[in-house]
Parts: structure tokens; C-alpha cells; sequence
């Protein structure tokens, strides 16, 4: 791999331009450079390894048990994509992507512009909004910014930490940290009591799952380590400035402890925004109860051209994540004229035995970790949208009063989405809160319909894209 | 839910909204239909000027109709402001329009000389100005500004907040609004009109379409020839700053929350959905020309929305000669003319006929001209 | 508060927060280098004012904006912490200031 720090570095085109370096980016550039495309993985993280391998090849931290052995997995898609011949843009963000596949990207307060001839995107996934009252509050952070502040600097959250929330990933997180000599004050279990009756029929695919034994083994550990609260059904940030007690409410009881740090983590979903910008239609999952785009068998968007991989695709998990990777770039290739149709098909097979292999028991998981209704929808004084300041009852109130259809109409009356995150922490929220008060569904009312830039830019790197002089006469008119 | 109105306005965008706002307050009873969440609405995309400067180029009477409108415009807010207990940031302190280049100087100096000519009822002020004339009003405006022009009849106002203060003024008069009520049918029935969406047949005494570019489709189905057509315009949005501007120019304003919005192009496409990576380019550039401490801010947003475009650019106001009680409302710069919508239209079209001097926005105009 | 677990690897960075001096490790970002510091709240909210942390580490929420070296709201959780930077936090200037 060649690394490149400075916009002008970029080459004018490419076969192949991958979003995203996690699993799944890494693993399709490296196959479509080993096959000799000409290709660029562009991350706007400093490092690769994305979320889950985050700083694999530059972690602090020496004890490799801490991790855990799946966070070592990571090395060799690292070591592999590095001998890899594709260029490798970090701190680089990818603010637009048009529909002629020209990409816009930002790195430093310049902008390059590129044509590729195909784009994977490889943006992963997000962690579920949970928004309780006073989740603005310093000391409030989600448990992936804990585990990401462990992975990449060796630094843990101390003092008197709360844990809370539901999902395969917050077991694992609480596994590390206890593996680091941290503890927790509390975790408070919100997965609602009724999901295990809802998963049960799921059940028998889940047991043959790779997956079953290793999250078995994690709770087990973290049991026998850590005061663990279930049934949590109601959950609050207080404090003055600063956290320092959580309200929670389990079995009926209401329930105040003193906290410096409350850690929140209810589930992943993926990160759609840059689909969604470049118009790739999207879908409801209903058992994800997330949206994710439409793809073909080949993780083709709706867009020519555009295809997505890993948990951008719908979450699958991070070894899934690498062979689909490898599956879109086959395609890719296919698409390129580097390897023929039946080639593709051909490689393609044994991966896809594979991912087989982690479909399995997919679907018991996500109904099992199925987060409560009332922590997806923000209540009324708590706030949906971070940037706006928009809170549940606001949104409640326009959308009764109003008769507001869905979230692009609520945002030109609320504000909510329009800050710099750019609706990607409360998107779901919204949809999901404003379907509740229309007693509909997220699918019926719909998501934030986006544009680029994807990622904030500053006006000089705007101004620095090329003009025409039509393009001038439509805006200097006299 | 009751499906008979005295008045159906079709359409739930900033004109549509103003005159059901309008109707609504004087007691009619009154149901606003509208599309669904995704939609082409250039009601949510607008720069949000009150703007007056340079308006009514070749129609004299829509220069005095922008007139009015901006003279009423305080009234209009204040009043809509007490009913929903919230501000919607107007002010008219007067706006400037810049320019780059001699040239586009020159060319604006001619236009507002033309329109000064053209013999207008109340005439106005505009000053055309020099590079340093306008640094001493606005100290952020950079060196290669060469000049621009001054009207102090010009405002804006978040249009955000106008737009969802029209809705609830709706609502607080009592008005029915229905999303997701996108308009197939109109029939004439029982001296009234039936108005047949996915979910309904609506009957209402009388009517107003107010659709937008949908006015094309509609028009036809009560007997009238509605030439609109859509010319996009992108607009690019900063993140919040301090404020550094206190008034509003053609192309930049701050709002009130801080942000900087930047406009707007004009150019003949129907797509909403695309936007033009080199017009963002040329507004971003224009803008940081004008002030260039600005080079660093986010762009946090852009879009692009569809103006809704007569032939001739002015608005189409008229009742069908065919159906009686049918009207229809066109027009650009919905900011604008809300208050004149609300409060001038309005009553014209709760008594049921439209007054003489409106005679000039009827559609009749461009046939004449078609067969002369 | 955050602690650096023992023995940790990289070697030491000296950046200015505020113009205080300050040590951060080579691998940490902006954030990461300021929670370990024990600095939590780095901005107000451009709306209300009211304090704000890193919340999400990941490059979503936008809640870690700080000003470096001159330049205003920018993302501290994805920034590489580099020798000699100058790092600011925006608390009391929720809304950007111009031409910083
Ligand atoms: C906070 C968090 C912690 C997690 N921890 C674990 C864990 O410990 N164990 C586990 O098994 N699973 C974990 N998961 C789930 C796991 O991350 C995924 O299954 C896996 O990473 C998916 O791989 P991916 O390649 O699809 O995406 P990712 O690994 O998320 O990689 C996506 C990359 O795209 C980059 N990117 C996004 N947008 C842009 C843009 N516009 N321009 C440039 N770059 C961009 C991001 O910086 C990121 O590096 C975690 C998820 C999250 C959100
Ligand atoms: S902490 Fe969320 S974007 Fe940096």
C-alpha cells in the first residue's frame, strides 16, 4: 500500500475507490489490488482497522488477552491490505459522491475531486441512539467511545462508571474493560424481558451459530465479575454541568446512584448517510429495526456503479464483514473487465459458504437485543436532536398539532437534523418518535432525505471545485 | 373527520399555507391539502428574503404588488406572531446586492434604471454604490467588491420559522391541514367542487389551487392553462457563527441562529434530487470574494430546490372563466408575497371574486401575447 | 475521569490546551489526549450554551469540537494528535468565531 497525506497525491482516476477502512473496505482493496485494479481506500479515521479493529496496528496496549483474540483477527486483514499495491488515504474524508462517480475528498482543508469507475462503500455501522433525559451531560459517552478510547490510546473510563443498555457489543465492551482491572459500579441490563419469548423460534438456527458459544462464555465472565441490574425499564442523566447521579427504574423500583461516567449502548445499526446522499434507495429492517440500503446479491445499490459493503450493508458482524468486503469486489472487478463473469462466480462461492455460516442465528440476535420502544424514542424532555436541541415532546407536539408526515417536513419546522452531524445521531430517533405520535411506522414515515456534503467542508474548499462558465452565468445575473 | 369545507386550498407550501392562514382567520372553514413528507417544495428551500430592490422588471403591477406586500409585511408578522407566540426574526433594516465585477455593476445599474423608467405608481429609492461606499456600511466586505446597490425597503426573515408559524396560525384558526393528500381529481358537485386524493373525497364551496408546479395538472381540470415551469436554484448553508452581518444582501444572509446561507442559483432543470457540484462552487466562491473572512466556515448543508416559474417570471393570480369559484395562486417569491397573500388575497377570495387590479396576473396575458 | 492503563507503549506528545501545557501519547487524538488530561468538556452547544463532552469517539456526533491550531469546530476525535499543537476548547463560544 502507498500512503498518501496530502490531497495532491491523488490520482485524477481510479478503477475502484473504497470508502471506509474496517474489515470490509480492507478486505475488498485488497482483493481488487491484488488483482491488479487500480484502487484507493480513503478513511477519515488517522488509522486503519475501523471500528471494531480500530488501531490494530498501533494500539498501546501490550497485553493481547485484554482485547481479546477477535480484535487480533484484524492484524492479518491489516498486514495483507498493507502489502497490498492500492493507495491509502487516512484522515481523509469523502464529503460527495455524485452520480457520474465523482468523489469529493477532504483531507487537511483541501479538497480533491476524482472520477473512479466504480465505488464500494465501506462505511460501517453507528452505534443506536439511546436517548434518555440528561444524555447531554459531560460524562455521558456510549460504551463504543470507551472501548475506542481502551483500543487506540490505552485509556479506560475510571471512577464510579454505569454501564447501561442491551446488545452483543455491550457484554463484550464490559468484557474488556474488566480484563483491563476496570469495574463497574452498575450495568443496567435494558433488554426487555419479553424479547426472549419474540427470539425463542430463532433459537434453533442461533444454535449452530459461531457465535453463540463465544457470547455465552462473555456474559458468563462478565456475571461473575460485575453487579448486573436486568429489567432496567427506565433510565436518566443527572447533574449540574457534569453527571453525577443515574436514575433508573428496574422491577417497579426507582433507583439513584452516584456516578461520574455513564456509558450507553443499545445496538448498532449502519451508518447509510453517504448512501442516502447519493440517492441509493434504502429499506426498513424490521428486525433490525433500522434502515439499511437496498442491495443486490453483490451488494450492488440502486445506483450504477455503487455498491456497499460490511455492516453498512445491514449489520452482519466484522468477520462477515470482510467476505462480503471481498464479495462486492469480485463483482467490481467483473464490472471492470479484470475477471470474467464465471471467474467471479466461481471465487465467489467459497466465500459465500462462509457467510452462510455467520447468517446463521443473525436474526435470533437481533430479536433478542431488540431495544426497548421507549429507549428508541426520545420522551418528553429529553432531547432528540443533540445539535438542535430539539426534545421528544416538541416533536410530539408539532407532529399531533400539525399533522407533520414525516421527518424532512418536521425538520423545516424544528430544526431537528440540520446541525453538523447532519441527522446521523438522530435520524432514527426522529423517524421512530414521529411514527409513534402518528401511531405509524419508521417505514411508512420515512427518513431524512440528505445531500452532500456528506461531512462538513469549509466554503474556500467549495470554492476551490471547478466552475463553468454556464455554471458561472447562473449565478452572476445582474 | 368531515369532508365539507367552504374553502379547499390545494397545496401546503408557503403560498398555499399564507392564503388557508388567510381564509382561516376570517372565520371560513377551511382544509389544506398537501403532499407527503418528500416532496418538491420550495417552501423549504428558499433564501427567505422580503425583498423588493429590482422586482417587477416588464409589470408594473407586480412591482406594486411586491410593494404592498413588504409594506404590510410588519402587520402581517406581528399579528401572526401574537397568534402563535413565537418570533419569526423579521426585520427590513434594507439589503444590499453586490457586485464582482465592473461589468455586473453596470448591468445592474441598467436594470434599475429600466425599471425606474417603466413609470412605477409609488416610486422607491434603490442607490447604486460604490466598492467603499459599501465597506462603510459593512465592514466585513472584502476588496473585490466594486460596487451594489441599496434599497432600504428590503428585509428577510427565517423562513423556516414563517413557514411553520403559517401552518400553526392555520391550525390555531381552526383550518384543517391533511399531509399525504396529494390532489387526483377535481369535479365540479352540488355548486362546489370535489377534490379526490388517496385517501379521500374532499367537497368544498369553493377552491384555490396553490400547487406549485403541480398548478400545471391541476389547472387544466378546471379549465385553465397554468404556464409555470420549474428553474432550480441551490442554496449552500454554514454552520452557526458569530454574528458578523446585520442585514440582508441577495446572495448572503446570516440568520438569526447564526448560520450563513449563501445563494442561489438559477437554472432550468426539474430534478430537486441533483444538485451541481460547480454551482455550489461559483456561490462559495462568490461569497468568500465578498467576505473573505468567511473562507473557513462549514458547509454543513446544500440543496437544491425548484422555483416555480411563469413564462415571464410574474405570478399568475385568477379565477377560472369556466368554474366559477375555482381560483388560482403562482407565483415566485412566496416570502414576499405572504403577507399579501394572507391579508390581501385572502379576503378577495373569501368573498369570491378577485378585484380589478389583479387583472394583470391573469394567465389571459400570455395568450394575447401567443396570438398577436 | 480517565486513566491510562500501566505501560503503555507510545511515546509522549506536548501539545497546548489553552495555552497551558500539556502531555498527550503518540496514537491518542485530540479527544483522546484531552479526556486522558482530564479535560471533559471542550465546547458549549451553539444553541443553548450549555457545556458538552465527546460523546461518541467515532466521527458522528460532532460533540468534540474544539478549536487547533487557529482553525474553529473542529472534530478533536478524529484529529492525530501532533507535537506542538495548539488546541483550544470553545467553552463560553458556542457559535464559531469568524475567521478562526
Ligand atoms: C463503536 C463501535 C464499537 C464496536 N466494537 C466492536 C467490537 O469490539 N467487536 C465486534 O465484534 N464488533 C464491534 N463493533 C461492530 C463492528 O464494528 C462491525 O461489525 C465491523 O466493524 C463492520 O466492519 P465495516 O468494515 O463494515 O465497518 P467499520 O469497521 O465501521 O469501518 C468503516 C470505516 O469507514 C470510515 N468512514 C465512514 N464514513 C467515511 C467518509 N465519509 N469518508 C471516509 N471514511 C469514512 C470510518 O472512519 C471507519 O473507519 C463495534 C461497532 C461500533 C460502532
Ligand atoms: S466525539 Fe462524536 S464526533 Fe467526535
Amino acid at each position: 500500500m502507498k500512503t498518501l497525506s496530502h490531497v495532491n497525491d491523488l490520482a485524477e482516476h481510479y478503477d475502484l475507490v473504497v470508502i471506509g477502512a474496517g474489515p470490509a473496505g480492507m478486505a475488498a482493496a485488497t482483493l481488487a489490488a491484488d488483482k491488479g485494479a487500480q484502487v484507493l481506500l480513503v478513511d477519515e479515521n488517522p488509522t486503519f482497522g475501523g471500528q471494531i479493529y480500530r488501531a490494530v496496528s498501533s494500539t498501546p496496549l501490550k497485553d493481547r488477552a485484554l482485547l481479546g483474540a477477535d480484535y487480533w483477527k484484524g492484524e492479518a486483514i491489516g498486514a495483507a491490505f498493507s502489502q497490498s499495491q492500492a493507495d491509502y488515504f487516512p484522515g481523509a474524508t469523502v464529503w460527495q459522491l455524485s452520480p457520474e462517480l465523482e468523489l469529493g475528498i477532504s483531507s487537511g482543508g483541501r479538497t480533491a475531486v476524482l472520477h473512479a469507475r466504480r465505488v464500494i462503500m465501506a462505511t460501517g455501522a453507528l452505534e443506536r441512539p439511546m436517548p434518555i433525559k440528561g444524555w447531554t451531560l459531560p460524562g455521558v459517552m456510549t460504551a463504543g467511545a470507551a472501548q475506542i478510547l481502551l483500543k487506540t490510546s490505552g485509556v479506560a473510563v475510571s471512577g464510579k462508571v454505569v454501564l447501561a443498555g442491551c446488545g452483543p457489543l455491550l457484554w463484550l465492551i464490559a468484557a474488556q474493560y474488566l480484563a483491563a482491572g476496570k469495574r463497574f459500579d452498575a450495568i443496567l441490563d435494558t433488554t426487555p424481558r419479553g424479547n426472549w419469548r419474540t427470539a425463542m423460534k430463532d433459537l434453533p438456527g442461533f444454535l449452530t451459530s459461531p457465535y453463540l458459544a463465544k457470547g455465552l462464555k462473555l456474559m458468563a465472565k462478565v456475571r461473575r465479575q460485575a453487579k448486573i441490574i436486568s429489567g432496567v425499564t427506565a433510565l436518566a442523566a443527572e447533574g449540574e454541568g457534569h453527571l453525577a447521579r443515574v436514575r433508573y427504574t428496574a422491577g417497579g423500583r426507582e433507583v439513584v446512584i452516584e456516578a461520574d461516567h455513564l456509558l450507553l449502548h443499545q445496538g448498532v445499526t449502519p451508518n447509510i448517510n453517504m448512501a442516502s446522499a447519493s440517492n441509493c434507495e434504502l429499506e426498513w429492517d424490521d428486525a433490525q429495526l433500522a434502515w439499511k440500503p437496498k442491495l443486490d446479491d453483490w451488494g450492488n445499490t440502486t445506483v450504477p456503479g455503487i455498491a456497499i459493503s460490511g455492516d453498512g450493508a445491514g449489520i452482519a458482524g466484522a468477520e462477515a464483514a470482510a467476505e462480503r468486503g471481498r464479495i462486492t469486489a469480485l463483482d467490481a472487478l467483473a464490472g471492470l473487465g479484470i475477471i470474467s463473469i464465471a471467474q467471479r462466480d466461481e471465487q465467489a462461492k467459497p466465500i459465500r459458504s462462509e457467510l452462510n455460516r455467520y447468517d446463521r442465528g443473525r436474526v435470533f440476535l437481533d430479536r433478542l437485543y431488540q431495544p426497548a420502544q421507549q429507549f428508541r424514542v426520545a420522551g418528553e424532555d429529553t432531547i432528540a436532536c443533540r445539535c438542535e436541541e430539539v426534545t421528544g415532546g416538541q416533536i410530539r407536539k408539532a407532529v399531533t398539532t400539525l399533522n407533520i408526515a414525516g421527518p424532512n417536513q418536521l425538520k423545516s419546522f424544528l430544526r431537528c437534523g440540520m446541525g453538523p452531524c447532519q441527522g446521523r445521531l438522530c435520524g432514527l430517533t426522529v423517524s421512530e418518535t414521529i411514527a409513534e405520535a402518528r401511531g405509524s411506522t419508521p417505514e411508512a414515515v420515512g427518513y431524512y432525505r440528505l445531500r452532500a456534503p456528506v461531512k462538513p467542508v469549509t466554503l474556500a474548499e467549495l470554492a476551490s471545485l471547478k466552475q463553468s462558465e454556464t455554471e458561472i452565468r447562473t449565478v452572476a445575473r445582474g | 373527520m368531515t369532508n365539507n369545507f367552504d374553502f379547499a386550498v390545494v397545496g401546503g407550501g408557503l403560498v398555499g399555507a399564507a392564503i388557508g392562514y388567510g381564509l382561516a382567520k376570517r372565520g371560513l372553514k377551511v382544509a389544506m391539502l398537501d403532499e407527503g413528507d418528500v416532496a418538491k417544495r420550495a417552501s423549504r428551500g428558499n433564501f427567505a428574503l422580503v425583498w423588493v430592490q429590482s422586482k417587477g422588471l416588464g409589470m408594473p403591477a407586480y412591482a406594486t404588488w411586491t410593494r404592498r406586500s413588504s409594506d404590510h409585511w410588519g402587520t402581517f408578522a406581528r399579528e401572526l406572531e401574537e397568534r402563535v407566540g413565537f418570533s419569526m426574526a423579521y426585520r427590513r433594516p434594507g439589503g444590499f446586492h453586490l457586485c464582482l465585477s465592473q461589468d455586473e455593476l453596470d448591468r445592474r445599474a441598467a436594470n434599475i434604471n429600466r425599471l425606474h423608467n417603466q413609470g412605477e405608481s409609488e416610486p422607491y429609492r434603490i442607490d447604486v454604490l460604490d466598492g467603499d461606499e459599501i465597506r462603510r456600511h459593512l465592514p466585513e466586505v472584502g476588496p473585490e467588491v466594486v460596487g451594489g446597490t441599496y434599497c432600504a425597503l428590503d428585509g428577510d426573515v427565517n423562513s423556516l420559522k414563517l413557514f411553520r408559524a403559517l401552518h400553526e396560525g392555520f391550525a390555531v384558526e381552526g383550518g384543517h391541514y391533511r399531509s399525504g393528500s396529494l390532489v387526483q381529481e377535481i369535479a365540479g358537485a352540488q355548486g362546489g367542487y370535489a377534490l379526490k386524493t388517496d385517501e379521500a373525497v374532499v367537497h368544498a364551496d369553493r377552491i384555490v389551487l396553490a400547487a406549485g408546479l403541480d398548478n400545471v395538472r391541476l389547472g387544466k381540470m378546471i379549465g385553465l392553462d397554468v404556464p409555470v415551469r420549474p428553474l432550480r436554484g441551490q442554496v449552500i448553508v454554514t454552520e452557526k457563527t458569530e454574528p458578523f452581518l446585520d442585514m440582508p444582501l441577495s446572495t448572503v444572509r446570516q440568520t438569526d441562529e447564526g448560520g450563513v446561507m449563501i445563494g442561489d442559483s438559477q437554472e432550468e432543470a426539474d430534478d430537486y434530487r441533483v444538485m451541481r457540484p460547480g454551482i455550489n462552487a461559483v456561490m462559495a466562491d462568490r461569497a468568500v470574494r465578498m467576505f473573505p473572512r468567511l473562507a473557513n466556515l462549514n458547509v454543513v448543508r446544500t440543496w437544491s430546490a425548484l422555483r416555480v416559474y411563469s413564462r415571464d417570471g410574474f405570478p399568475i393570480y385568477q379565477e377560472s372563466p369556466t368554474h366559477p369559484g375555482a381560483f388560482v395562486a403562482s407565483c415566485h417569491s412566496g416570502v414576499t408575497l405572504a403577507a399579501a397573500h394572507a391579508d390581501l388575497l385572502a379576503p378577495l377570495l373569501a368573498q369570491g371574486k378577485l378585484s380589478s387590479d389583479l387583472d394583470a396576473f391573469s394567465s389571459r396575458r400570455f395568450h394575447v401575447s401567443a396570438t398577436a | 475521569m480517565f486513566q491510562r492503563l500501566p505501560d503503555p507503549s507510545g511515546s509522549p506528545v506536548s501539545f497546548t490546551l489553552d495555552g497551558r501545557p500539556l502531555e498527550g501519547r503518540q496514537g491518542d487524538t485530540v479527544s483522546s489526549a484531552l479526556l486522558a488530561a482530564g479535560v471533559e468538556t471542550c465546547r458549549s452547544s451553539a444553541v443553548s450554551g450549555e457545556p458538552r463532552a465527546p460523546y461518541c469517539l467515532m466521527g458522528v456526533c460532532f460533540e468534540c469540537l474544539v478549536t487547533i491550531d487557529g482553525v474553529g469546530n473542529q472534530q478533536g476525535c478524529l484529529v492525530a494528535l501532533r507535537p506542538g499543537m495548539q488546541v483550544e476548547t470553545q467553552i463560553g463560544r458556542g457559535k464559531r468565531e469568524l475567521a478562526r
